[in-house]
């Protein structure tokens, strides 16, 4: 892209292409013989990751397209039907969940690299403020993006983040109103998101085509922040960078798959299993994590629109970087001082991120003050004073010279290089954890699932036992709408036989019609048809039910959780722990007690439960010993009920966990080989370079 | 790449190379399965095109009933003395895709004829009672089928489909 090619294709048909559109030379100049300094640590490999992360989630969202209805009313369960029914929806969706964080992750790493070597500095401005507006429309996206799923915090989000343009003077109720298409959040806004959700990935693409543009015009900054003078300093982009960059795209990926398999909820919220409610709000709202630090910013100031006029500079401030560092010197390697305050700065923003997800309250307010103030001094005061006093260390002479300078134990940099990313990316996405506050529920206590850890399985009598109690106790008041009776008889479910999940159908009445009458009618269930709710509507639920609707429980288990908080959270990623929403299922089932503790007052029509936040719950007591008797002789106690019930929710919110699992531990393997595989071929292929 | 060996003389280098790059394609292969896969029906369309059953008692001879099974229109006609006389009399080497009638209706049933309404030429829907062999009329491109669902003129290349079914009584039938 730098400028003309003198490549020519040797084959006479791309030849006789080559001279009506150069598009060959273009790609050799670019991407083969583009120059590229020698010196490049792995850091610089997350330019071809956010590559390969941006086509991949324009990939999964276009097919993702393919199977969702953006309309209010369908938009939840289309999402729900992705994951259940579509061929690999479930992994087609976590691979776009997950990837969007994955996303961020790497933006992240990628801009911190810039500001440590100063790939912002002259000539590399424009690229920089490129790569800015890039992050701006991710962050876009994002947001949209995760209104789409029409869960609570999909729904109270998007009321937060529009109502922040209310804070404009004069203008700001008419701008929301614009947004909305109507008086709230509703279906209009929904459409318009999913709408400009599809055509932002496309505007990134053209901005990142500039951004590669401009860097192939300046060429690429490198650890040393000294332009290559000679050929010596430079290797060619085909194979060198290539090979590298392949090498660091199949770490990345195990990262990545880790979430995909393994913890595919672990970044996102409970609350968003919970269809969207214009009537409540979630206790806790907290955008996605990678949003955390500026909703920090925002909330530590306590005027509206200085708050929101703060966050959007948080961002803006970074166009003006190129200008307010103007140290000679681009790599903090040699800058003593900019160096500890750049690792400084990482911090205040890890830690900024950290108070976005706690609540705003006490001493969280006061250090996400501290902090903003912090974050605004680095770039207001820090950066343009150390330029001024700073005695930068000497530069060396070339490239060439930096490379042989380097002392030995290149491997065990690349080791501690992924070491450092998976405990950061640990750390940091632990960091979003929200608050939950337990509001006085007790945390209910951990207990065994056989679907735990990465060779989970569900134990088939367990689900069995479970769909019994379900059938014969909680289906008096709680609908199961988004698990069909055929579902008894898939793999990886309670073991029926097609014959006997039909026979298990033709027990119940299903409304149908309307007849050739005009009328409905009833009819003995299908395999194709669903649990049948035990009531007509929601009103109707409610009132039978002293007020409160009893919840669907199709996916009660994911949309059920409690605080783990610190440092708790950073181990569950690596010992792979998601069953808080199990583990407080059992534990409400089995936390009824008859008299309240002194000093608890239970309103009336409300029951006392040890585990429930708030401990006043308007379910009365469900189970009691000996209420449902098992064929298998298991024991009749509540204990046991609570937990096959438990486990049989567990399948009917997650049916395709095993699969899930199973495929996770052979994409595993595969990817651990091909990294040994690529970091052999990498060496072998840079043997010559060094 | 620039490799240093030559082809008479293969390397660990070599194979090196080799084997990493059949593991990405395998890989690649591997990952384009589900993006393509996703495109065939999910669950709940497969299982809603389990087997349906239609009552028969309520169509007079002479009439016909359209009932969908897979999002597919399936004409039941109950046929007329002189429809199945004449169904029967053809000459098969006279039609473009020679089917006996009885190889067209379940012994016993011949009144009852079950075709998949779909026109054989482009997917239009034929219209019943219309066209010249006491059959369906095709208004999209001037297929003419009889009163067997043979194609008798036009540009459609068969007959019409019989769809799977069979009689649970002489007045029920389940399609699928």
């Amino acid at each position: 892209m730098s400028g003309p090619s003198d490549f020519q294709p040797s084959n006479p048909a791309l030849k006789w292409i080559e001279r009506r559109l150069p598009i060959f030379g273009l790609i050799h100049s670019s991407f083969v013989a583009y120059p590229t300094p020698r010196n490049l640590n792995y850091w610089w490999t997350f330019g071809a990751i956010l590559s390969m992360m941006l086509a991949l989630q324009i990939l999964t969202g276009v097919i993702l397209a393919m199977h969702y209805t953006p309309h209010a009313d369908l938009a939840f369960k289309s999402v729900e039907l992705i994951v259940r029914d579509v061929n690999y929806g479930w992994l087609l969706r976590n691979m776009h969940a997950c990837g969007a964080s994955m996303f961020f992750f790497a933006v992240y790493i990628h801009m911190f690299r810039g500001l440590y070597y100063g790939s912002y500095k002259e000539p590399r401005e424009v690229l920089w403020i490129l790569g800015v507006i890039i992050y701006l429309l991710m962050m876009a996206t994002g947001f949209m993006g995760y209104v789409l799923p029409w869960g609570q915090m999909s729904f109270w989000g998007a009321t937060v983040i529009t109502n922040l343009f209310s804070a404009v003077p004069y203008f700001g109720e008419s701008i929301v109103t614009l947004l909305w298409g109507g008086y709230s959040v509703g279906n209009p806004t929904l459409n318009r998101f999913f709408s400009l959700h599809y055509l932002l990935p496309f505007v990134i693409a053209g901005v990142v085509v500039l951004h590669v543009w401009a860097l192939h015009v300046a060429g690429q900054n490198n650890p040393a922040g000294v332009e290559p003078k000679t050929e010596k300093d430079t290797v060619p982009f085909t194979p060198y960078a290539t090979i590298k960059d392949a090498f660091g795209v199949s770490c990345f990926l195990i990262f990545f798959a880790w979430f995909i398999f393994y913890m595919p909820n672990y970044l996102g919220d409970a609350d968003n299993y919970i269809p969207a409610n214009p009537g409540v709000t979630p206790a806790h709202i907290v955008p996605e994590w990678y949003y955390l630090p500026f909703y920090a910013i925002l909330r530590s100031i306590p005027n509206k629109l200085a708050g929101v006029v703060a966050m959007f500079s948080a961002i803006i401030i970074l166009c003006f970087l190129p200008w307010l560092d103007s140290a000679r010197t681009r790599s903090s390697k040699y800058r003593p001082l900019a160096k500890q305050f750049f690792w400084i700065f990482v911090v205040v923003c890890i830690l900024l991120g950290y108070l976005g997800s706690q609540p705003p309250e006490g001493i969280y307010v006061i250090a996400g003050r501290i902090l903003t103030v912090c974050y605004f001094a680095y770039f207001l005061i820090v950066l343009p004073l150390l330029a001024r006093i700073e005695t930068p260390r000497p530069l060396p002479n070339s490239i060439a010279d930096d490379v042989l300078a380097k002392s030995k134990g290149r491997a065990a940099t690349a080791a501690s290089v992924m070491l450092a990313l998976v405990v950061a990316g640990g750390l940091f996405a632990g960091s979003t954890q929200n608050a939950k506050a337990e509001e006085g529920g007790s945390a209910p206590p951990a207990q065994s699932w056989s679907f735990s850890g990465p060779f989970g399985k569900y134990d088939r009598g367990s689900l069995q036992r479970g769909l019994k109690v379900y059938k014969e106790v909680c289906s008096a008041c709680h609908g199961l709408s988004y698990v069909a009776f055929r579902n008894l008889a898939d793999a990886g479910g309670p073991g029926y036989s097609e014959a006997q999940a039909a026979a298990f159908a033709s027990e119940y009445k299903i409304k149908d019609g309307p007849n050739d009458q005009g009328e409905m009618f009833e009819r003995p269930g299908r395999p194709a048809d669903y649990f049948p709710s035990p009531f007509p509507n929601e009103q109707a639920a409610r009132a039978a039910n002293g007020g409160a609707a009893p919840p669907d429980l199709s996916l009660i288990t994911k949309a059920r959780s409690y605080k783990r908080g610190f440092p708790q959270f950073v181990i569950d990623f690596f010992s792979q722990y998601q069953e808080q929403g199990p583990d407080y299922v059992d534990a409400i089932l089995q936390g009824f007690e008859d008299k309240a503790p002194a000093g608890v007052t239970i309103p009336e029509g409300s029951y006392y439960n040890k585990y429930f936040p708030g401990h006043a719950i308007k379910m009365p007591k469900p189970l009691s010993d000996g209420q449902v008797t098992f064929d298998d002789g298991s024991p009749a106690t509540v204990k046991q009920y609570a937990h096959d019930v438990t486990t049989f929710l567990m399948w009917a919110a997650e049916p395709h966990m095993e699969a899930r699992k199973r495929i996770g531990m052979q994409v595993f393997v595969f990817l651990i080989i091909f990294a040994f595989l690529m970091y052999f071929t990498k060496r072998k292929v840079w043997a010559d370079a060094h | 790449m620039t490799t240093a060996s030559s082809a008479d003389h293969p390397t660990r280098r070599d194979f090196l190379f080799v084997a990493t790059g059949a593991a990405a394609a395998v890989g690649a292969a591997a990952t384009v399965w589900p993006l393509v896969a996703q495109m065939n029906p999910d669950a709940a369309t497969i299982a809603a095109g389990a087997p349906i059953q239609v009552d028969l008692a309520p169509i007079a001879e002479g009439q016909d009933i359209k009932v969908f099974w897979r999002g597919k229109p399936i004409y039941i006609s109950h046929r007329t003395k002189k429809q199945i006389q004449e169904a029967q009399s053809v000459a098969l080497s006279s039609l473009p895709d020679p089917q006996p009638d009885s190889a067209r209706v379940k012994a016993g049933h011949d009144q009852w004829l079950v075709v998949i309404g779909i026109c054989t030429h482009l997917g239009c829907i034929p219209i019943a009672h219309e066209g010249n062999y006491d059959g369906f009329f095709c208004p999209c491109h001037g297929s003419q089928y009889d009163s067997s669902g043979r194609i008798r003129q036009g540009p459609a290349p068969a007959n019409l489909a019989v769809p799977p079914y069979a009689f649970l009584s002489d007045t029920k039938i389940q399609i699928g």
